[in-house]
């Protein structure tokens, strides 16, 4: 009896960690729609839109999902097919660089002028 | 001494405000140039693309074909993204019975999201400009090749190479830009 109750356990806990590796998979194709722009949409994610090509491109990252592609691999994949607009985080490189610095650079600039100044109105 | 401490002042609150000044009208300039830009995005087209193999149908046999089995003897092919529901689509295809013309080019068209039976009347509406006529009934070889929306032209090689991409539908000089690669 205690055998049998420990089998029936087994199999409602593999079939749980079944359900719940599928509901991954769309936690992950949700998450990566969500960081994809829809290229024909204004100011919309993929996971937002309902267009012709966002609703495809949903598509294909099931699929990729499902051949086992991982995430960042699939970003890869968009990104090499249509640019880095496609992507809403944007790569550090050449022409990305004043993005990616501009906030630090004025952070700085900034510290320093009220550092100048807290160290005049001391003297 | 007074004096000249009040004129330095004067003159730093002066160089201030030149550089504001400065700063805004230069701001206002790129801004206001930035109205005038489209804001439709246009993907880089990267001429070096060779295409991807794909798997599709014919609309009318219904035939499963390859890439491989399209791809075959002709000097350049075009690949047109066409629909029947797309309203672009039906301006540019006297456009495409033109492009037809051109014996060098093997026209095949990429029949895109659409009920075969309202395809099959379009093309009996206004004529098959098409060698062939292959099926992309989710939109997945279309993002294959790297395109948007309907209606949109590829041109390709021998070599499987895309050569140029049109987004949006032909027009004249759209037509004899083709041509020109085409010689």
């Amino acid at each position: 009896m205690k055998l049998s109750i420990f089998f029936l356990f087994i199999v409602i806990i593999f079939n749980f960690t079944g359900l719940n590796s599928a509901e991954n998979n769309d936690e992950i194709k949700n998450k990566i729609s969500k960081n994809i722009r829809c290229l024909i949409c204004q100011g919309q994610s993929v996971y937002d839109s309902q267009s012709d090509f966002a609703i495809s491109i949903k598509l294909i990252i099931e699929r990729k999902l499902n051949e086992g592609l991982n995430e960042n691999e699939i970003y890869d994949f968009l990104k090499n097919q249509y640019g880095q607009w496609i992507s809403y985080d944007p790569e550090f490189n050449k022409k990305t660089f004043i993005l990616w610095i501009s906030p630090i650079l004025l952070f700085l600039i900034g510290g320093a002028i009220i550092a100048r100044k807290l160290i005049i109105q001391k003297l | 001494m007074k004096n000249k401490k009040k004129k330095a002042k004067v003159n730093k609150n002066k160089i201030i405000l030149s550089v504001l000044l400065l700063f805004f009208t230069f701001c206002f300039i790129v801004l206001f140039k930035g109205l005038n830009n489209s804001n439709i995005y246009l993907p880089p087209i990267k001429t070096e693309k060779i295409l991807k193999n794909f798997n599709s149908k014919e609309l009318y046999s219904e035939n499963k074909i390859s890439s491989d089995q399209i791809f075959v003897d002709s000097e350049f092919y075009a690949i047109n993204i066409w629909s029947s529901w797309c309203v672009p689509c039906r301006k540019e295809h006297p456009k495409l019975m033109e492009l037809s013309k051109n014996k060098s080019l093997k026209l095949i068209g990429l029949n895109y999201k659409d009920n075969p039976k309202n395809a099959k009347r379009f093309i009996n509406e206004f004529g098959n400009p098409y060698f062939m006529i292959i099926t992309d009934k989710n939109g997945i070889i279309s993002i294959d090749l790297g395109a948007i929306g309907v209606p949109e032209t590829f041109i390709i090689n021998k070599d499987k190479k895309i050569i140029k991409r049109i987004l949006g539908g032909l027009n004249e000089r759209l037509l004899k830009e083709i041509n020109l690669i085409l010689k």
